[in-house]
């Protein structure tokens, strides 16, 4: 099975492009398409995935371009890292497939839609199982594009525009980071491959700080495309695209990219110390600050952005302590429950047509199945235990714990805010009484299509933290490592995560402390949170107005300086050309006119001579006669 | 035998044409210049008939010389007063100068 792992990719790619072709004659417009291919690269990587298990590797390269010495290979290659991406990211797309059947029915765009989704899960596929960074680039920004098509969905709105402008600008800043990071490595190495960088470095080729730098300059591309502070701000706005689009962004394939790179490329980060404390306090910072904005969210799919940014930071933070199999173990269960509560909350969308909370509320009792997987996913990350969520937070913990108390500490915060938000969005949704009566009589659940890709990543999101000590054994860094249980690390979890949950329910369910009286109090606070902490509009004035400044001077200067010299280079060679057409006029014109003219005149003198007198002419005659005579007498 | 010397007819010769030719370019009347015109033949007639007279040897050429002038001659005022004949019917006068038919 796993010599076919290169159909992988290539399906749900082949299913793009049919469907973009041929999309419209098919029953479903596409959807069937693009569900089976995505069903068929499904069983492909559970099956790879068992025979990796089994010890199987592989690896294929095709020789792509050849430029003097340098031979560029399109390689591929499945360890057990790729294996268990590839499972992870075909069962979340397969499920965001079928749920669209649902959520997007009668959409204006539906075949572009799937056609997309697929070409962005094939994207995401193929980045899994490269095994050379300038594929794993070429890949990285296909989904770029993927997922700027996918924000940019209602395009008719211009808001969801500036949205797809702005994810796709913004990663576009970290992507020259790493473009230029590969760029040295490729320089300093002659390599683009993982395994041949490894062994560079490995062998000493390598000078450390060169080194340092490259996997700074690498790291920045992850700060962009997992939204990372300071290039988060693209993610929440990215919530315009389609609900399930944005579960597979967020969930499995473009963020997940990000963190996926890291740990792929972490033989580069693991030998400087220094990239590894940047991107520890990278993720960590992220973690703590995209939690606070959480806080205080009134839209349901904001509340789940901002959380993906923070648990995307948990991740980080354990890559830059070192927890490699802690920060792969996470990406997998945020993978199921990010995705399984963003498919919930468009099924919540779906019911109400608002994405406001303060809209919403009581819906339990009228999306019994949304709202208990909702609950799952919400206990997957809170960490709750037995919940996934709480062993792979565990395992972050304890890592961080033991080998960097401060970023412990900083999500231990992260992680009491993540247990208070998410009780506040699920009581506000789910739970106390209907604030919009309307909305909420009219609410009711999705057809099966939406309730059962809920009901199997319910399931997955509850049960996969228990693979914890296979996957250690199995996908690792070095050495396999697993951090014991320890009691302390444990307690402090546990204790945080129901302070958080303690307080929020005393906010919103009983009323112990009024939301206003605490707004009141924390007011400066609540308003810098509500703004963002001014990040976004400080990039809106400082890049965008900035931006639009600079345009608008260099308009300026082009119309006024450039267009000057243009016109002033015209306007001489305008004069010129005058002055040359009045020589032309004047001596050319005049000389050849002159010369006719001399003509006419001479004719008209010498046409005198004819009189019409013929006695005149006989007088000529003789006069000449004479004069011959003359000239022949006297000269003799 | 008394020879008459060669420049009493060649001055006769000279002054007739001088007379004729001055009557041929001031006269205004067709037939008096052709007349005109004649005698300036005639008095060329009479240099060659007195050249003839004198130099012995090229007696035959000088006298046929003018035999084929008064031929000539007669051809030509055929062919002159057919001209003017032409010329009084279509303007009905023969003043020279007031045809200007031949000019620009």
């Amino acid at each position: 099975m796993i010599q076919l792992a290169w159909l992988i990719p290539v399906l749900p790619l082949a299913a793009a492009f049919f469907i973009a072709l041929f999309g419209h004659r098919t029953t479903g417009k596409g959807d069937r398409v693009g569900i089976g291919a995505m069903s068929i690269a499904f069983l492909l990587s559970v099956g790879v995935l068992l025979d990796t298990m089994g010890g199987a590797r592989w690896a294929q390269h095709l020789t792509w371009a050849i430029h003097g010495d340098l031979v560029l290979n399109l390689g591929f290659q499945v360890d057990p890292l790729a294996a268990v991406m590839l499972v992870v990211v075909t069962v979340v797309s397969l499920m965001v497939h079928i749920f669209s059947v649902g959520y997007m029915h009668g959409d204006v765009r539906y075949k572009r839609y799937y056609a997309v989704l697929s070409l962005f899960t094939a994207s995401m596929l193929g980045l899994v199982i490269s095994d050379n960074l300038l594929f794993l680039f070429v890949f990285w920004e296909l989904m770029g594009l993927c997922s700027y098509l996918l924000i940019g969905h209602y395009f008719e709105e211009r808001a969801n525009v500036h949205a797809a402008n702005k994810a796709f600008l913004t990663t576009r800043v970290g992507d020259v980071g790493m473009f230029v990071g590969i760029m040295l490595l490729f320089a300093a190495g002659g390599t683009f491959r993982f395994d041949e960088l490894a062994a560079r470095i490995a062998d000493g080729s390598f000078a450390l700080p060169v080194l340092a730098v490259a996997a700074i300059l690498l790291f920045i591309g992850p700060v962009g495309k997992s939204a990372q502070f300071p290039l988060h701000v693209w993610l929440p706005d990215a919530m315009a695209g389609p609900t399930p689009a944005s579960a597979l962004i967020h969930a499995a394939t473009m963020v997940a990219a990000g963190v996926y790179l890291v740990a792929r490329g972490y033989a580069l980060f693991a030998p400087v110390p220094q990239a590894l404390e940047v991107v520890a306090w990278v993720g960590a910072f992220t973690a703590l600050f995209a939690a606070t904005i959480a806080l205080v969210m009134e839209d349901i799919k904001k509340v789940l952005a901002y959380s993906t940014i923070s648990q995307l930071g948990f991740m980080v933070a354990a890559l830059g302590v070192g927890a490699y199999t802690a920060a792969v173990f996470h990406l997998m269960t945020h993978a199921f429950f990010k995705a399984l509560l963003f498919l919930a909350s468009g099924s919540v969308i779906h019911a109400v047509h608002t994405q406001n909370m303060h809209q919403m509320g009581g819906l339990f009792k009228k999306l019994p199945v949304t709202g208990w997987v909702w609950l799952i996913g919400a206990g997957a990350l809170i960490g709750i235990p037995p919940l996934s969520g709480f062993w792979s937070k565990e395992e972050i913990l304890l890592d961080a714990w033991h080998h960097h108390p401060a970023i412990f500490w900083t999500l231990v915060a992260a992680a009491a805010l993540t247990a208070f938000y998410t009780t506040r969005a699920t009581y506000l949704t789910f739970f106390g009484t209907p604030r919009d009566k309307h909305a909420y009589d009219h609410a009711h659940e999705g057809g099966r299509v939406m309730t059962y890709p809920l009901m199997i990543l319910g399931v997955l999101a509850a049960v996969s933290g228990f693979v914890a000590s296979p996957l250690a054994g199995f996908v690792y860094f070095g050495e396999p490592h697993h951090a014991s249980f320890d009691p302390f690390v444990f307690g402090v979890a546990t204790a945080v995560w129901v302070l958080g949950v303690g307080l929020a329910l005393a906010i919103y369910k009983y009323n112990l402390v009024s939301r206003r009286a605490i707004i009141q109090v924390f007011y400066p606070i609540w308003v810098v949170l509500k703004r963002r902490y001014y990040i976004d509009d400080v990039y809106q004035y400082v890049f965008v107005r900035g931006m639009i400044g600079l345009a608008l001077v260099s308009a300026w200067f082009d119309r006024h300086v450039i267009d000057l010299i243009v016109n002033a280079v015209g306007w001489i060679g305008r004069k010129v050309s005058e002055y040359v057409d009045e020589f032309d006029r004047g001596v050319v014109d005049g000389i050849v006119n002159g010369i006719g003219g001399a003509f006419v005149v001479g004719s008209r003198v010498l046409r005198q001579v004819q009189t019409g007198f013929v006695q005149s002419y006989m007088l000529v005659l003789f006069l000449g006669l004479l004069a011959g005579l003359a000239i022949l007498v006297i000269g003799g | 035998m008394t020879t008459i010397p060669l420049t009493y007819p060649l001055t006769l010769g000279a002054i007739l044409f001088g007379l004729v030719l001055y009557g041929a370019l001031t006269q205004r009347n067709a037939i008096r210049i052709l007349m005109c015109v004649e005698l300036m033949l005639n008095a060329v007639n009479i240099n060659l008939v007195a050249f003839a007279a004198t130099l012995r040897e090229a007696a035959a050429a000088g006298q046929i010389f003018a035999l084929f002038v008064m031929t000539v001659a007669a051809a030509e005022v055929a062919l002159a007063l057919a001209i003017i004949l032409i010329l009084a019917r279509r303007e009905s006068h023969i003043d020279i100068e007031r045809v200007h038919l031949l000019r620009w």
